[in-house]
C-alpha cells in the first residue's frame, strides 16, 4: 500500500462512520446556526460589516473546535488507538485521514453557515471565502495533532480548546484582516511540523 | 557532589549582578527627557520579556534534545525552562502594564504589540501546564510535552507577525536594524540589566532543577524501600 491509499482508506473509514452514526456534523451544524443567531442578538443594530465578519470568525474557530473534540473519541473509547498504531502504515498517514476527515466535516459545516451568514448579516466578499477555505486547513492539521494529545489526558475535553485558541489566533488576524498570504505561510509551517511531530504523540500512548 | 558548591555560587553572582544592574539603572542612566523616572522601568521590563523569550527557546531546545536522545532528563529541564519563562512572561505583563498606565494612561493597549503576544504566548503556554498535568508521568508525557514546546517557538514569531499585521503601531522602537537608538550609558546599563536578568533566569532554573531530581530520588528511594 502506498502512503496516498493509507491515507485515504483512514480518511474513508472516518468518513463512513460519521455517514452511519450521524454524529458530529448534524451537532455542528446545528451549532454554528446557534452561534451566528446568538450573534445576530450580541451586535447592536447598526453595527458594521467588519464587528459581523470578526464574529462569523468566531463561530468557525468554536464549530470547529467543536469537530476536533469528537475527531479521536471514537479511537480513545474503543482504544482503537493500538490497533491503528500497530497496522503497518506510517504513523503521519493517521494524521493526514483524520485531518482530511476533519476538514471535510468542517468544510460541510461552513456550505451551510456561509450562505446562513450571508443571509443574516450583509453578505460576503470572495476574499472571505478564499480566507476561509485557507484558515480550514490550518485548523484542521493543527487541530487534529492537539486532539490526539488532548484526548490522552484526563481532562479530554476541556484540555483541547485551551491547547488549540491560542493557536488559533493568528488565524484569526489572518482571517479577518483578509491577508491571505498569512494564512497560506501559517498553514505551511504548521502543516509541516504536525505532519512530522504526529509521530511522537501517538507513539507511547 | 558538584551541585553543593556551584548553586550558592551561582546565587551570590546573580545577586551581584543583579545589585549593580539595579545601582546602574537607578543611579547611572541618565533621565529620559521625555518620560523621565517611568523610563527607568525598561531596565527591568525589557530584560524580562527577553529571558522569557530565551527560556521558552531553551525549553523548546531541551525538548527537541529529548525527542533525539529519549533523555528523561531533558524532559525535566525543557518543562523546568517552561515553568521559568511563563514566570518571567507574567512579570513582563505586569511590568509593560504598569509602564503602559504611566506612559499612556491605560493598563492595558491593544495596540502595544509586546504586551498582546505575551498574552497569546502567556495562554499558549498555561496550556503547557494543563496538559502535563492531565497526562501520566511517562513517555507519552514528556514526548508530547515536548510537541507542544516546539510548537510554541514556532508560535512566538508566527503570533509576532499576526500582531504585527493586526495593530497599529504605538510601540516605542528602541532596537532598530541601524542599531539600539539610546545613548551609551543608557545601553551599558541595558546590557548589565539584561545580563543579570538571564542569571536570575540561570539561577532559578538551576535550584528549581536540583529541587525537581531531589524530588525524584526520594521518590526512587521511597519506592525501593517499601
Amino acid at each position: 500500500m502506498t502512503y496516498a491509499s493509507d491515507v485515504a482508506a483512514l480518511a474513508r473509514k472516518d468518513l463512513l462512520l460519521e455517514l452511519r452514526a450521524k454524529e458530529t456534523l448534524p451537532s455542528m451544524l446545528l451549532f454554528v446556526i446557534a452561534a451566528l443567531t446568538i450573534f445576530h442578538f450580541a451586535l447592536p443594530s447598526g453595527t458594521s460589516d467588519v464587528a459581523a465578519r470578526g464574529l462569523l470568525w468566531a463561530a468557525l474557530i468554536f464549530t470547529a473546535l467543536l469537530g476536533l473534540t469528537r475527531a479521536f473519541v471514537a479511537e480513545r473509547e474503543q482504544s482503537m488507538f493500538d490497533a491503528l498504531i500497530l497496522t503497518p502504515v506510517d504513523r503521519s498517514a493517521i494524521w493526514l485521514g483524520k485531518a482530511i476527515a476533519v476538514f471535510a466535516f468542517l468544510v460541510a459545516a461552513e456550505v451551510v453557515a456561509l450562505p446562513a451568514f450571508a443571509a443574516f448579516f450583509h453578505g460576503l466578499n470572495g476574499r472571505t471565502v478564499a480566507a476561509v477555505a485557507l484558515a480550514d486547513i490550518g485548523i484542521c492539521t493543527v487541530g487534529t495533532l492537539f486532539g490526539a494529545m488532548a484526548v490522552a489526558g484526563r481532562a479530554r475535553e476541556l484540555l483541547l480548546p485551551l491547547l488549540f485558541l491560542p493557536m488559533a489566533i493568528p488565524i484569526v488576524v489572518g482571517g479577518v484582516g483578509g491577508y491571505l498570504w498569512f494564512l497560506v505561510l501559517y498553514d505551511a509551517i504548521f502543516a509541516l511540523l504536525s505532519w512530522a511531530a504526529f509521530e511522537y504523540v501517538v507513539s507511547e500512548v | 557532589m558538584s551541585i553543593h558548591l556551584k548553586l550558592p555560587a551561582l546565587a551570590a553572582a546573580c545577586t551581584g549582578l543583579f545589585g549593580l544592574a539595579l545601582a546602574l539603572a537607578l543611579f547611572y542612566a541618565p533621565e529620559d527627557a521625555d518620560q523621565g523616572l517611568s523610563q527607568r522601568i525598561f531596565y527591568i521590563h525589557v530584560p524580562l520579556a527577553l529571558t522569557a523569550y530565551a527560556s521558552f527557546g531553551w525549553g523548546a531546545w531541551k525538548a527537541l534534545r529529548y525527542l533525539r536522545t529519549r533523555d528523561e532528563r531533558a524532559d525535566l529541564e525543557s518543562y523546568v525552562a517552561i515553568h521559568q519563562g511563563v514566570i518571567f512572561g507574567a512579570l513582563t505583563l505586569l511590568t509593560g502594564s504598569i509602564w503602559a498606565r504611566i506612559s499612556w494612561g491605560v493598563w492595558w493597549s491593544w495596540g502595544e504589540d509586546e504586551l498582546v503576544l505575551f498574552l497569546v504566548l502567556f495562554l499558549f503556554y498555561c496550556a503547557y501546564f494543563m496538559l502535563r498535568y492531565s497526562v501520566d508521568p511517562g513517555p507519552a508525557r514528556a514526548n508530547m510535552s515536548a510537541v507542544y514546546a516546539l510548537f510554541g517557538v514556532v508560535l512566538i514569531p508566527v503570533s509576532f507577525l499576526a500582531i504585527r499585521l493586526s495593530k497599529q503601531f504605538i510601540h516605542p522602537v528602541v532596537f532598530k536594524l541601524a542599531g539600539p537608538q539610546m545613548a551609551g550609558s543608557q545601553f551599558l546599563t541595558f546590557c548589565v540589566c539584561l545580563a543579570a536578568m538571564l542569571m536570575l533566569f540561570a539561577t532559578l532554573y538551576a535550584i528549581e532543577l536540583a529541587g525537581k531530581r531531589l524530588d525524584r530520588s526520594l521518590r526512587e528511594l521511597k519506592e525501593l524501600l517499601t
